[in-house]
């Protein structure tokens, strides 16, 4: 039934790229400085529901919180298309996560100099799943400068994860970090494949 | 989102605000079901609709997403523009399939990375961007 479609548009392959980074260092920008489409904002609606209840089970409960998460799109090709997702800021949304980054091709880290801590959380996990990362360091106006290697350093990530400038709001500059990304997950891909 | 009720009420004493969440519960749409039944809906994978608006489709929020996957879109795509939570239209998405109003395309399997030919692909079309 569902591969009979002669009549419409093909179909596209999908891929995600996620965006992770502390609260304020700028995911959304970095997102809509590249996406052919103002960013989108999704939500999920938590509950507290089925913990050992007796007769709500299946049913929502009054305690609930909602979580956004903000994606934007890019048209690689009419059979490709590349979604860029948001990650929610607070940690204590991690499961929502392993949602996200199932399947990802890879995640951008936005690290902001004043807030480096932030990233710490972001890296371990994607450190932990073997989910491919760069970190990209979002230099704001005026922000106090650092080097690649002083930011490499003070995160401790492995040599080979790229670590680069970025400005979140800039296209050409966003373009480069996630041509750097899916570069890298192609240096991985072909380290993999025995020769 | 855009009709949101709460919009410029954040100032002063009120007994609800934008932490209390959505004032009518997502979940009346669903019947109160907070699951999808048989199949789960990444956020990525491509819905398409195999019929035009029917006649007897359950509701308007199950019409509102087969007209918008005329041409196909995302599962994230979908909750976005119906503004409602993804896990909400995961269980209307699940009324669709088992309709068959709707055809879903997943993505790839998720335990390996894309291949060699998809990933210059992709730094291609970024690169042209």
């Amino acid at each position: 039934m569902d591969s009979v479609r002669s009549d419409t548009a093909p179909v596209p392959q999908a891929l995600k790229i996620l965006v992770a980074g502390g609260f304020g260092a700028g995911k959304t920008t970095l997102v809509g400085a590249v996406s052919e489409i103002a960013p989108l904002r999704t939500e999920e609606v938590l509950t507290t529901a089925g913990v050992g209840t007796d007769d709500t089970t299946g049913v929502a409960t009054k305690t609930t919180t909602t979580v956004a998460m903000d994606f934007g799109r890019i048209t690689i090709n009419p059979s490709l298309v590349l979604y860029l997702f948001g990650t929610p800021g607070q940690n204590r949304f991690w499961f929502l996560w392993d949602e996200l980054a199932t399947g990802a091709l890879g995640a951008v880290v936005l690290a902001d100099t004043r807030r480096l801590a932030d990233s710490f959380a972001a890296i371990d996990y994607f450190e932990q799943r073997n989910t491919p990362f760069v970190i990209a360091v979002n230099c704001f106006d005026n922000d106090q400068r650092y080097t690649v290697e002083q930011v490499r350093e003070a995160l401790d990530v492995d040599g080979h994860v790229p670590v680069l400038l970025t400005d979140a709001r800039d296209r050409m500059s966003v373009k480069n970090v996630l041509i750097t990304l899916v570069e890298h997950v192609l240096t991985m891909v072909r380290s993999s494949v025995p020769a | 989102m855009s009709t949101d009720p709460l919009d410029g009420v954040e100032e002063g004493p009120a007994w609800w605000d934008h932490e209390a969440g959505p004032v009518v519960r997502p979940y009346m749409v669903t019947g109160g079901r907070v699951r999808p039944v048989t199949v789960d809906f990444d956020l990525i994978t491509f819905l398409v609709a195999t019929a035009t608006l029917a006649a007897d489709t359950p509701s308007p929020e199950h019409q509102a997403i087969l007209a918008l996957t005329q041409e196909p879109r995302a599962v994230a795509e979908v909750a976005s523009r119906v503004d409602l939570p993804l896990g909400v239209v995961r269980v209307l998405l699940c009324d669709l399939l088992s309709d068959g109003l709707i055809a879903r395309y997943d993505p790839p399997p998720t335990d390996h990375l894309p291949n060699v030919e998809t990933l210059q692909a992709v730094i291609h079309g970024l690169r042209a961007l």
